[in-house]
Formats: structure tokens, C-alpha cells, sequence
């Protein structure tokens, strides 16, 4: 940082010291510079600001002008219970993988196909979300259905696989999984890194000790790639709070606040609800899904500062 | 990397079991089970990837004839009819969301490692992070907002879905940048200052064209990575079935509403609609892994070797 600096300040005594026009080029660039991160800004607090002129008019408007005449916090309540449940399945089912993924790559994996194996798991972060919808609907659905019912027989009694059993697999628990194979791949992604950078000295010293591989992995690894893993759980919950085309696809929604994972009446979620009833939305409703919208980026916006501040905090130390 | 292999030679294992004893064997078994479960977690992950790419490329081929790459769905009822417009569509939205994007990103990466002080540093690095986290539906719905202020309510055009990419594909873009930028080492600016060199000189002829081939692979992941996005073109473009290439008027069709809408509103024929959607799913696939391995080979291929 301090060498980036030194130059920075060197350039710019050089280009005080020598000729107008060239002091014009430097002016103009660095402007230019300045321009783009001041835009890039601009465009954020755009988003806040559009999202909250627009979505106002709901915010104020009386029950009955709203879709399904209910107040928007009546309204938004059950979408946002949706959002983060189905969020909750995701971060679930997603972080111990990503854990398991990333310290089969970094310490289990021979060295030589570990790029490979990484670069394997990136893929899934490259394929559209719509092929994930369609995948889910057509593939993972009807293949759950058999699981469904055996959840309900045999696990019942606990609400969450209360039922019946949706003949379909169109459930919050497929859509969950979904969502979990969608993030998977940035969680295991800062998980690797962070794992990657163990020190040496610690995990050669623990095995020197005697450590077989899993007690070094226990005592050096997980302890210093804790805070990343942390950091990339919040990430991919952020991800899977706004992520919007496989939810839209797979669950079978029915407004329905419910802990049941397995059946067909399901909760929706904010950003499904709105591909659902956008394109058909004209007047109010409009309004009302852009301030569902500002919810949702709200709740991203906490979920990710707080997974930025745990990173920073970390590169702090 | 290494350490795995220290454990496997037994020259290394013999002395730990010898240390532990009687209680060895167990600690044995134990390191052999969680390394079991461990790849066994690793193939776990990896089925959906297996399965998609199978499923997608089995169910994708019917659907993928000359008519898909050559006619529209205008007046298309069941069989036949293509999505020519669809294909158009993202090719003419992601370009200009490129447009957008390319400059803005990577002169924000610039300011980022060249320029940038205090604060506004600081707050951009802070907050290009939390722009990563946007979800891309939010980000339809700020292109519409934005444009129905100045164009009135309903407003659908296909350079609403650039900005609405733009959005997303910004933060990818300058995150990319910077680190390519970073690693360009400071001996290179340091001689063309002694040479007398402006800054903004030694910017465009030393600093870039050295990291030239990592922001190329950098601009290409970014577009593979909006190019398949659906949610927020839903709420931008809207849905059409002829063909139209004007970002400026009216509705535009892409690949992944165009497929979301087969799904969706199959129709009568249902089983022919499921194709044409499988079809734009492959060809989305397609786009993005080529995208993909392009990017690798120009990495490989044009990036400067630095001493």
C-alpha cells in the first residue's frame, strides 16, 4: 500500500513539475477517473432512492387499494417469512457441502487436479438461474417426490415434514436445495481461500505432533478459516435471500405462513412474487411490488455490509 | 498441498501411532471416516453439476433445428417457429449493458488502484462489495422505476434491460479490473516516470496494455455472467414474439425469458413449448461456457509475462 502511494505521489510531483498541455492529459484523466467511481456511487444511492419514490405510494395507500386489500405490511410479512425460510434451507443444506468441498480441495485432493476440482465448482456459479428453475421443476422435483412421502411417514411428527406430502416436489424443502446448489460455489469459494492460506508452520507443526490429517484439519484449519466461513455463509445467504427464477419455477405458492417444508402450500418469496405478478401488475400493484423490492434490498443490504464488515475486520487482524 | 502427502507416506504416520498407543488405531479410523465423509460431501456437491449438464444437453437437443436459430414466434402455434428474435434480443440487451459497464468499470478500477484517496476510496471499495450483493430482481426494478419517471407507467424497452445489467455487471467488472490493475508491478510506472512520462500517459500505455489480457477475460466472465440473467429482464423488456433489434422501441425478447415464458405458457402443445425452452436453455449454456473457456484461452494466450 505504502510502495502504491509513494508512486502515486511521485507521479504526481513529476506531472506538476513538467509542461501545461501535459498537465491537461493528466487533469482530464483523472477526472475522468474520479467521474466513474462518483458515478458508480451515484447509481447505488440511484437504487435506493427509485426503489423508495416509487415504492412511497404504497406505503401510504389504505388496505383496501392494495392487491389482495390487505395494509403492505400484511402484505409484505408473509413473502418476507417465505424469503427467508427458503433462504434458511439454502444456507443449511449449503455451508457444511461448501466446507466439506473446500477442504477436499485444499488438503484432501491431490495437488495435482485440486485446480480442476475448484474450477469444477465454480461452474455451478456460471449457469444461469433459469436452467437451475428448470432443472429443479423437471428433474429434482419429480425425482424428491418418493423422499417427500418417506419424510412424511416416517418424520411426521415434526412440523417441518408435517405434510401431505406434495405429489409434485414443487416444496419449499426442493426449493431450498435448489437455492443451496446456487450458492454453493461462493461460500466454498472465500472457504478454499481462507483454508488455502493456513499457515504452514501450524499445520506442519500439528502433524510433526503426530496429528493424523483430520485432527490437523480440526485444530489449525477450521480454527483459522472460521471467520471466512462465516463471512461466505452470510454472502451466500444474501445471494439466496434475492435469488429469484429457480424459487419463481419450482415452489407452488399459496400465501400460506407455514414451516412445512414438504407440502404444496407454500409461502412465497419477495423477488418470486414479483416475477410472478409484475408483468401483469398495472397502478398500485406496481407500486406495491417495487416497495416488496426495497424490502428485499434492505435485507440484502444488512446481510451483506454485515458479511463485509466480519471480512474487513478479519484483514484488520 | 504438500501436507497431504506428508500424512500419506508412512514414514511420517508410524511415529504418531507409536506416540498414541493403545488409542492409536482409533484416531486411525476416526481420520479415515471424516475423510470418507469429506469426499463423500465433495461427490455430493458434485451431482446437480453432473446431472444438470446431462439433463440440459438430453432434453435441449430435440428442440435445436435450423428454425430455432433462423425464424421467430410470430404467430407460432405448437411445432415450428424459433427464437431467432430471443437470440437478437440478448445479444443486442448484453451488448449494451457492455457498453455501459465496460468503461464505467473499468475507469472506476482505475480510480480504484491509480488515483484513489480517502474516503471516496474507501466508500467505493466499501460499497462496489455491497452493489455485488444486489439481487438482480431489485435491480430490474430500479431500471423501471427509473425510466417509468421519464416515459410514463409500463414502459418496456430493451436498453432498460442493459441498465438493469449494467447494475449488476458493474461491480463485477471493477472487481475484476482492480485486481489485474494491482498486480501490475510499480518498477513499470516507476521507469516511465523517470522517462519523464505523465501519469495519465504511462496509465493507458504501460499500465493497461500490461494488464490488457487480464481485463479482457475479466469484461468476458462478466458478460457470462449477466448474459443468462431472467429476473430482471422480466420486469424491463417484457415479453414479445417477433423480432426486434432496436433497443430504443418496444418490447425485446431474450434467451432466458424466452425460455421462462415456453415453461410458463406452454400452450396446447405442451411437449413442443418444453422443447423450445430446453433448446434456449442449452443455447444459454452453451454461450456461457464458451464465454468461459474463451476467457481462459486469452488469458493463457495474451497475458504479458512479468519479471
Amino acid at each position: 500500500m505504502s510502495q502504491v502511494d509513494t508512486t502515486t505521489n511521485a507521479g504526481q510531483l513529476l506531472a506538476a513539475a513538467s509542461g501545461g498541455r501535459r498537465r491537461l492529459g493528466d487533469r482530464v484523466f483523472s477526472r475522468t477517473a474520479v467521474v466513474a467511481a462518483v458515478t458508480i456511487l451515484a447509481l447505488l444511492a440511484g437504487v435506493a432512492i427509485f426503489l423508495v419514490s416509487e415504492g412511497f405510494p404504497a406505503f401510504t395507500a389504505s388496505a383496501s387499494e392494495l392487491p389482495e386489500g390487505k395494509s403492505f405490511l400484511d402484505y409484505v410479512a408473509p413473502l418476507a417469512f417465505g424469503t427467508v425460510l427458503a433462504s434458511a434451507i439454502a444456507t443449511a443444506v449449503a455451508v457444511p457441502l461448501a466446507i466439506a468441498a473446500a477442504l477436499f480441495i485444499t488438503h484432501i485432493a491431490p495437488p495435482r487436479i485440486a485446480g480442476t476440482l475448484g474450477y469444477l465448482v465454480d461452474l455451478l456459479a456460471a449457469i444461469p438461474s433459469i436452467v437451475y428453475g428448470l432443472w429443479g421443476i423437471f428433474v429434482l422435483g419429480p425425482a424428491a417426490v418418493p423422499v417427500l412421502k418417506w419424510l412424511e411417514e416416517k418424520l411426521g411428527w415434526i412440523p417441518l415434514f408435517e405434510g401431505p406430502a406434495s405429489a409434485t416436489g414443487r416444496t419449499m424443502l426442493v426449493a431450498g436445495i435448489v437455492l443451496a446448489v446456487m450458492i454453493l460455489p461462493i461460500v466454498s469459494a472465500i472457504a478454499r481461500e481462507a483454508f488455502a492460506q493456513t499457515p504452514r508452520k501450524l499445520t506442519e507443526g500439528a502433524q510433526a505432533l503426530g496429528a493424523t490429517r483430520w485432527e490437523m484439519i480440526r485444530m489449525t484449519v477450521l480454527p483459522f478459516g472460521k471467520s471466512s466461513v462465516i463471512s461466505g455463509a452470510m454472502l451466500g445467504l444474501g445471494r439466496a435471500l434475492g435469488e429469484t427464477m429457480a424459487v419463481t419455477i419450482i415452489l407452488s405458492v399459496s400465501g400460506a405462513v407455514s414451516f412445512n417444508l414438504i407440502s404444496q402450500a407454500n409461502p412465497s418469496t419477495i423477488a418470486a412474487n414479483i416475477a410472478l405478478d409484475f408483468p401483469e401488475s398495472s397502478g398500485l400493484a406496481i407500486n406495491a411490488l417495487i416497495a416488496t423490492g426495497l424490502v428485499l434490498f434492505a435485507i440484502t443490504l444488512v446481510t451483506n455490509m454485515a458479511a463485509r464488515a466480519v471480512i474487513a475486520r478479519q484483514n484488520h487482524e | 498441498m504438500e501436507s497431504a502427502t506428508v500424512t500419506d507416506s508412512p514414514g511420517l504416520a508410524r511415529p504418531s501411532s507409536l506416540l498414541a498407543s493403545g488409542a492409536g488405531w482409533r484416531r486411525r479410523a476416526k481420520d479415515r471416516l471424516m475423510t470418507v465423509l469429506i469426499a463423500g460431501a465433495f461427490a455430493l456437491a458434485m451431482i446437480p453439476l453432473i446431472s444438470l449438464v446431462y439433463e440440459v444437453t438430453k432434453r435441449g437437443i430435440p428442440g435445436l433445428n435450423l428454425d430455432f436459430f433462423t425464424e421467430d414466434a410470430r404467430g407460432v402455434v405448437g411445432e415450428g417457429g424459433g427464437a431467432s428474435h430471443a437470440i437478437v434480443g440478448t445479444l443486442v440487451i448484453t451488448g449494451v449493458a457492455a457498453l455501459i459497464s465496460v468503461p464505467i468499470g473499468i475507469m472506476g478500477a482505475i480510480y480504484l488502484n491509480e488515483y484513489g484517496q480517502g474516503r471516496l476510496r474507501r466508500a467505493l471499495t466499501f460499497f462496489v462489495d455491497v452493489m455485488t450483493g444486489i439481487p438482480s430482481i431489485v435491480a430490474g426494478l430500479f431500471a423501471y422505476a427509473l425510466f417509468e419517471l421519464f416515459l410514463g407507467p409500463g414502459i418496456r424497452l430493451g436498453v432498460m434491460g442493459s441498465v438493469a445489467l449494467s447494475v449488476l455487471m458493474i461491480p463485477i467488472v471493477i472487481r475484476s479490473a482492480e485486481e489485474v490493475l494491482k498486480i501490475v508491478p510499480n518498477h513499470l510506472r516507476e521507469a516511465a516516470y523517470a522517462l519523464g512520462t505523465p501519469k495519465w500517459k504511462t496509465i493507458v500505455k504501460v499500465v493497461l496494455p500490461t494488464a490488457f489480457a487480464g481485463l479482457v477475460t475479466g469484461v468476458m466472465i462478466a458478460i457470462a455472467r449477466i448474459v443468462g440473467e431472467t429476473a430482471p429482464l422480466l420486469v424491463t423488456t417484457g415479453v414479445v414474439d417477433s423480432m426486434n433489434s432496436d433497443p430504443f422501441h418496444g418490447r425485446m425478447q431474450n434467451l432466458a425469458v424466452y425460455a421462462y415464458n415456453e415453461y410458463r405458457s406452454p400452450g396446447v402443445f405442451k411437449q413442443a413449448a418444453y422443447d423450445k425452452a430446453w433448446a434456449a436453455a442449452l443455447t444459454l449454456i452453451a454461450i456461457v461456457m464458451l464465454l468461459n473457456v474463451a476467457a481462459r484461452l486469452v488469458y493463457r494466450r495474451y497475458k504479458t509475462e512479468i519479471r
